[in-house]
Order: C-alpha cells, then structure tokens, then sequence
C-alpha cells in the first residue's frame, strides 16, 4: 500500500485531506469567483442570507457580499498560517542546528534567547510588533512566527546533539569540511524531518491568531480576514449573528482540517515505521 | 523540602539572564516605534509648542541617547519602577497591580476547569484506547481545539447573556452595587463564568489528549499487566495505578500554558470587557503606550516564571524521582 493510501485509508487523514483541498481551491480560485473587491459595497445592507440570489449569503452592516469576503478571506488565512509556519521553521531549524552543533557558548547563549522567547506570550509580543511596526500582511506573519520559532529551535537541537557524534559527520570532517558547512549541508538535512512535523500544529496556531490579531483591528486593514469579518459582525451581534458565525465557523473548518490531516499524516508515518 | 530550595535558588539564578534578554530585546523592539511616548501624549492633548515639547522631552528623559534610557530603565527595574504610564497618567506599577488580580483569577479559574475536567474526560477516554468513546473524545477534543477562544466568547455571549439571559454579558462585578462579602463573590463569580468558560474550554482539549496519550502509554507498562493479572477490578486499575502515573505530564503542561494562557487572556477580557492586565495591553497598544507595553510584557515574563517556578517545586513533590535526579546533577 502506497503512503498516499494510507493517508486516505485514516478517516482523519481523508476528512481532513478533503477540507483542505477544498479551502485551497477556495483560496486560489477567489479571484475567479469574485473578480470585485470584497470590501466594496454590492447590495442593500444586512440582506438576510439565502434570500438575494446574487449575494447568496447576504451582505453586512454596509452592504458588502458575505460569501466574496469568505472566499477571498480563505486566502488571507491560509497564506498567513503557511507562511507563519514556514518562517518559523527555518528560523528555528537554523539556529536549532546552530547551537546544538556548535556547543559551548554559542549554544549556551542561543537557548537563553530561546527561553526569552518562550517566557513571553507569544499573543502579546504579537501584539507590541504590529503596533510598533505598522499592520501589513508581512508584519503579521513576522509577529506570530516571532512567538512560534522556539518549539522547532528546540526540537532541531535536540536531533543533531544526537546526530554529530555520528560517523558521517566525522567523515565530513576528515575531508576538510568548513564546521559551518557540515552544520548546514550535513547535518540540518537530516535534523529537519521531525522538525517539519510540526508544521501542521505551527499553522494551525498560526490561523487562530492571525484571526484574533484582525479582531483587535490589527490585522492588515486593506485585505478581508475572518477575525475582521467577525469584529465587524460583532456591531450588529443581537440582530444579525450570522454575520459573526459565519467567518468563525470557517475557522473552525479550517484548524480543524489542518489538525485532522496532520492526525492522519502522523498515523500514515506511524504504520509505516512498524512495517519496516 | 531542601530539595526545593536548592532548586528555587538555581532558578531563579538561571532565570536573571533570560529575563534581561526580554527587557533589552523589548527595549529596542519599542525603540523601533515611530514617534516616542511625547509623540503620543502630543497627538492626545491636540499638540503643543516647541519648548513645551522639548520640556516634556528633558522631563520624561527622551532627549538623551538610547544606551542612557536603557540603562536607566534597568536601574529602575531593580528598584521595582516600571516608569509612568504616557495614557493613564500614573505609575505603570500601579495600574498593572491594579489590573492583575482579575487576570489572576480568571486564568486561574479557567486552568482549574481545563485540569480537572481535561484530566477526568482524559480518563474516560484512556481507560480503553480504541473504544468507541475514547474515538469520540478525541475527535469533538479536536474540534474544540480548533475553535477560536474570541469567537467560542462571542457565541457563548450571545446565548447565554443576550438570548437567556442568565448571565451577564460583561465587566466583573455590577458597577456601584454596594455588596460586599460573600455577595460580592457570588456577582463576581456570576461575571466571570462565560469568561472562564471560553478560556477554559480551549485548552481542556490539550489536557484531554496529554491525559488519554499518557494513560496509553502506561497501558503498555509492566507493573499495569502485574496490576491486571492480580486479578484487580477494572476501575481500581485504571484510577489507582494507570491514571495516577499519567497525571504528571498534565502538571508540567500547566507551566507550559501559562504563557498562552495569559496571551489569550487579551482577547478574552476585550470581548467581556474584563479590567484586567490583557485589556490593559490593548489599551496600552490603542494609545501608543510604549512604556506600559514595555511593563506589561516584563511584568508577563515574571509571572510566567514563577508559574514554572511553582509547576517544577510541585513536580518534585509530587513525584520524588525528580528531587534525586537534582541532586545527582
């Protein structure tokens, strides 16, 4: 049975596969779907959902298309968690690899930044980044990535203290190999893969609070994200509670899908670790 | 009992190094800021001449060079002066002290619930790996897991607050109601359950899935066959041998999540208007406050060490092996 087959042979992994292809092609095609900007005002305002055919889901508080502001938020999401996730994996894995080969001082001193890192909430510094350096989509994705990168640090450490008494590294450096250079093209390659692992947690985090970042109003204000769409909702909460559900029950779908496929990806792994 | 103090006094040691690291890098972070704390108070008071402006400068000390501000800053900190709030126009230490017991006890409100609920449906789920039940806590610990603590208040609010009306929708205590005593800790408590509830109910499903994966993992250990083929009834098994020795990660949890704790306290408070020290960040962001953020995050930092402080100190006591292993060390 191929890997790919037993991803899809898990309940988890399949559910979990299906809700994020689906987001994807959301994400992706929300150009095509909606060409207008979503913050542009298109019907009557605080039209019910299900009642205006060419606004399916309604509109809000200022007339603007529900299901268009889903679909394009599907995009800001999913960019920041991958991006978030990705940021903080290299970094982490970088300086990880850097202090657990290097030792000594080095290493001493990076894991205290690591601990500095780690004792401060992530939300908070967060929180003081964007308001110091200006909300923009980079920004966020830099101010949740700030809060994440210690949890892969850690765990790449961990995997090359284990790794560089092995001979292969002896070998890189009875050739001559600069220290550097065994770090990053010997022993990084193969400290990463249960670092990588974390990715899906890392993203998952990332998505709620980017989401929560936008319900502050700290968000990029130019993009449509569904923590603004919930704030925004958040006015006419006792008359129109739909206009706040909605967005937070696509966060929902959307944690809950990258936590179902990584239950189901780590299962695959698993069953196939015993098979060998 | 000695072990705990060799143990307080090594971190605490250990924990000074780390802790000027989160002052200096903060320092700078802010310093990074366009506009300084006269800036903000400027655009408050709708502006001023240039000599009131260079007063205020040479008052709050701005004029001189960042290595200066720094230094003096950290002289301060040693006398426990967190400097004086630009927004609130008083000293941070005092608005922070003021802020904090609310947060303390919603937090610690909120960490009782997810441990004691996340440690029993952990069980249930634990005591057969594989059974229907224990697929079933797993998957809703997962959706709730993935359910944003801002929304879950929203709708928790507008259920139980709005619709029913059984509780109130925000503050901590009704304003001006003159009760004191053990009618004001009813009204508190009143105020506090929705808040507690939506922090609360994000991290039981941390505690849930820590709780099943260790009493798996103890499932597979000798003395819990030996246990099994003494012949012990089932629940004793489970309650006296497996889940007591699966309880110890979740304390170690605890710690862990102080700090996303206290991070998602933020949102919480915002959202039922609690006067606490995560509002008191965002009120501190909302008026440019960059000595206040400055407090706050040390003041966050500190905390977050003595919780792990406190977690490793009961750790020792609850599980003797580690005090040895210290010792050894």
């Amino acid at each position: 049975m191929s890997f790919f087959a037993r991803l899809l042979h898990s309940p988890e992994g399949l559910v979990g596969l299906l809700l994020l292809l689906l987001l994807a092609a959301a994400a992706l095609l929300a150009p095509v779907l909606f060409p207008t900007d979503p913050l542009s005002i298109v019907a009557a305002p605080l039209t019910a959902p299900f009642t205006n055919g060419s606004v399916p889901l309604g509109t809000d508080r200022l007339g603007r298309n529900v299901l268009a502001a889903l679909v394009h938020g599907a995009r800001a999401s999913l960019l920041v968690g991958l991006a978030a996730a990705a940021v903080a994996i290299l970094v982490g894995a970088l300086v990880g690899t850097l202090a657990g080969f290097s030792g000594g001082f080095i290493d001493e001193a990076l894991m205290r930044v690591v601990d500095a890192f780690q004792i401060v909430p992530g939300f908070l510094l967060a929180l003081a980044f964007v308001s110091v350096i200006g909300a923009s989509l980079p920004t966020v994705v830099l101010a949740i990535a700030l809060g994440a990168w210690t949890g892969p640090a850690r765990l790449a450490r961990a995997e090359v203290l284990s790794l560089r008494e092995r001979d292969f590294v002896a070998a890189a450096r009875v050739i001559g190999m600069h220290p550097l250079e065994i770090a990053l093209r010997e022993v990084l390659p193969n400290a990463l893969p249960p670092v990588l692992a974390l990715t899906a947690v890392i993203a998952a985090g990332a998505v709620l609070t980017e989401s929560a970042l936008s319900f502050l109003g700290l968000g990029d204000p130019n993009i449509v994200t569904w923590g603004s769409m919930i704030a925004e909702g958040r006015n006419v909460l006792r008359t129109a509670p739909f206009l706040s559900l909605a967005p937070g029950l696509a966060l929902v779908i959307t944690v809950l899908g990258i936590y179902l496929f990584a239950e189901g990806l780590s299962d695959a792994l698993a069953r196939r670790r015993i098979r060998q | 009992m000695q072990h705990a103090l060799v143990l307080l006094r090594r971190r605490l040691i250990s924990s000074i190094p780390v802790l000027l690291i989160v002052v200096v890098g903060t320092f700078f972070l802010l310093e990074a800021a366009p506009g300084d704390a006269v800036d903000a108070y400027l655009a408050g008071i709708g502006g001023g001449d240039a000599a009131m402006v260079e007063q205020l400068r040479q008052s709050y000390g701005l004029d001189q060079s960042i290595w200066a501000r720094l230094w003096t800053y950290l002289l301060s900190l040693l006398r426990l002066d967190l400097g004086w709030s630009v927004a609130f126009d008083r000293p941070i230490l005092q608005l922070i002290g003021e802020r904090l017991p609310n947060t303390l006890l919603l937090m610690g409100s909120a960490t009782a619930l997810s441990f004691s609920l996340g440690s029993l449906l952990g069980i249930l789920a634990g005591a057969r790996p594989g059974s229907f039940t224990d697929r079933a806590l797993s998957i809703g610990s997962l959706a709730l897991y993935a359910v944003p603590s801002f929304w879950l208040g929203l709708v928790l609010s507008v259920v139980f607050a709005v619709q029913l009306r059984w509780l109130p929708t925000s503050g901590i205590e009704t304003i001006a109601s003159g009760k004191a005593g053990l009618d004001r800790a009813l009204d508190i408590a009143r105020h506090l359950v929705l808040p507690v509830g939506a922090l609360g109910f994000i991290y039981l499903a941390l505690f849930i899935r820590t709780m099943r994966a260790g009493m798996a993992e103890v499932w597979r250990q000798d003395f819990a066959l030996a246990a099994r083929a003494k012949g012990l009834s089932r629940p004793r098994i489970v309650f006296r041998h497996v889940a007591r020795n699966a309880l110890l990660p979740l304390v170690t949890l605890l710690g862990l999540q102080s700090a996303t704790m206290l991070g998602g306290s933020v949102v919480i408070e915002s959202i039922f208007a609690i006067p606490g020290f995560g509002r008191l960040a965002q009120e501190a962001v909302a008026g440019r406050d960059a000595p206040l953020l400055m407090g706050i995050i040390v003041v966050s930092a500190l905390l977050v060490i003595v919780v792990n402080l406190l977690v490793d100190i009961a750790y020792g006591l609850l599980d003797p092996r580690v005090g040895t292993s210290e010792q050894a060390a």
